[in-house]
């Protein structure tokens, strides 16, 4: 065997392993596709729209609410503005994730940030945390199946939304809080992590009561930043490690 | 072109720039202060946290035996076996307190 069929049996492997990975995103986002494209149609887009909206932008919250304020007629300006809101969170996994990809081609590190999602992120961040490389064709292998699953799915829900059953007894509405939930014990060993889990769930909890949906993210998530910026460098292990 | 389709548009290059944003800016400096390595390591924690916390305390007993086991799961077995764990006792737990 030659090199370069053992090179490309590997990327084959290393994206088939991020295609199984990406199998729990999948079954849990699908009732979030189907129910984006349903309610897209009632708001007032169409088919098509519905589905370039999630093919373009692929983030499932932020699409809800640029629809809901689009059915309420809002200035496209400020549902343009709520979308950036909702996503701002990005800029986090995107400063984050960028240490474990600035091997890549710049082309490949373009399209890499396009995916870059909640699950992807921290999927990703999982892995580079095991002191594992993070390959292109590994993380594409995790971040197509969800994006085309998406996109099929919001088309779907836009055309036969009015068949969606009552979900609740399946339990699929539920279904990304568990697995997100999954993602977060699974960086308990890193330092100051009950800290920041206990600043970001107070501060998440708090301004959703008070300024509400989907700003509780933001906030939460910077609560929790700052909290390991302002304690002192030898409680955060960053220092221990030069 | 129609008003919804510069809404998609605008709407996923804000996007994008959100994706892309924090790279661009943290790439622009050599050294990376620890306090901000810091502030990058507690990411994941804090952004994912925001994502179950109001959930769970909005939820009823079936989805908080679900997310008990789906810790109690995820401090031995992977990712996959503690999904299908806490989406199990989510199932079965709604079919007796709804």
């Amino acid at each position: 065997m030659s090199a370069e069929t053992l090179t490309e049996n590997s990327v084959a492997t290393d994206f088939w392993d991020g295609v199984w990975l990406s199998t729990p995103v999948v079954v849990a986002a699908a009732p979030f596709g189907l129910l984006f494209g349903a309610i897209a149609v009632d708001n007032g887009f169409s088919v098509l729209e519905a589905s370039l909206m999630s093919a373009l932008i692929f983030g499932g919250a932020s699409q809800m609410v640029g629809i809901e304020l689009f059915g309420q007629h809002v200035a496209p300006w400020l549902i343009v503005l709520s979308i950036f809101a909702v996503n701002f969170r990005h800029v986090l996994y995107s400063a984050s994730i960028g240490r474990r990809i600035a091997h890549w081609p710049v082309i490949q590190q373009a399209l890499g940030y396009f995916v870059l999602t909640d699950p992807q992120y921290a999927v990703a961040e999982r892995k580079a945390e095991a002191g594992e490389t993070v390959g292109f064709a590994w993380y594409m292998g995790l971040g197509l199946p969800v994006y085309v699953f998406w996109v099929i799915e919001s088309a779907l829900g836009a055309v036969f939304g009015k068949l969606i059953p009552d979900t609740h007894a399946l339990g699929i509405d539920f279904l990304l809080p568990i697995y997100f939930l999954g993602l977060v014990l699974g960086f308990r060993k890193r330092p100051l992590w009950l800290p920041v889990v206990i600043a970001s769930a107070a501060a998440s909890i708090i301004a959703y009561k008070t300024v509400g949906s989907p700003w509780h993210v933001s906030i939460g998530a910077i609560a929790g930043v700052l909290l390991a910026v302002i304690l002192p460098p030898h409680h955060s292990g960053v220092e221990a490690k030069r | 072109m129609s008003t919804t389709f510069w809404i998609i548009i605008a709407g996923a290059v804000a996007t994008y720039l959100t994706r892309v944003g924090g790279h661009l800016v943290i790439s622009r400096f050599d050294h990376i202060h620890p306090r901000v390595e810091a502030g990058l390591n507690a990411v994941p924690a804090a952004v994912l946290t925001t994502l179950v916390a109001p959930a769970a305390l909005g939820a009823g007993p079936a989805e908080w035996a679900a997310l008990i086991v789906t810790a109690v799961v995820s401090l031995r077995g992977g990712l996959m076996a503690m999904f299908l764990a806490g989406a199990a006792v989510l199932i079965l737990a709604r079919q007796f307190v709804g």
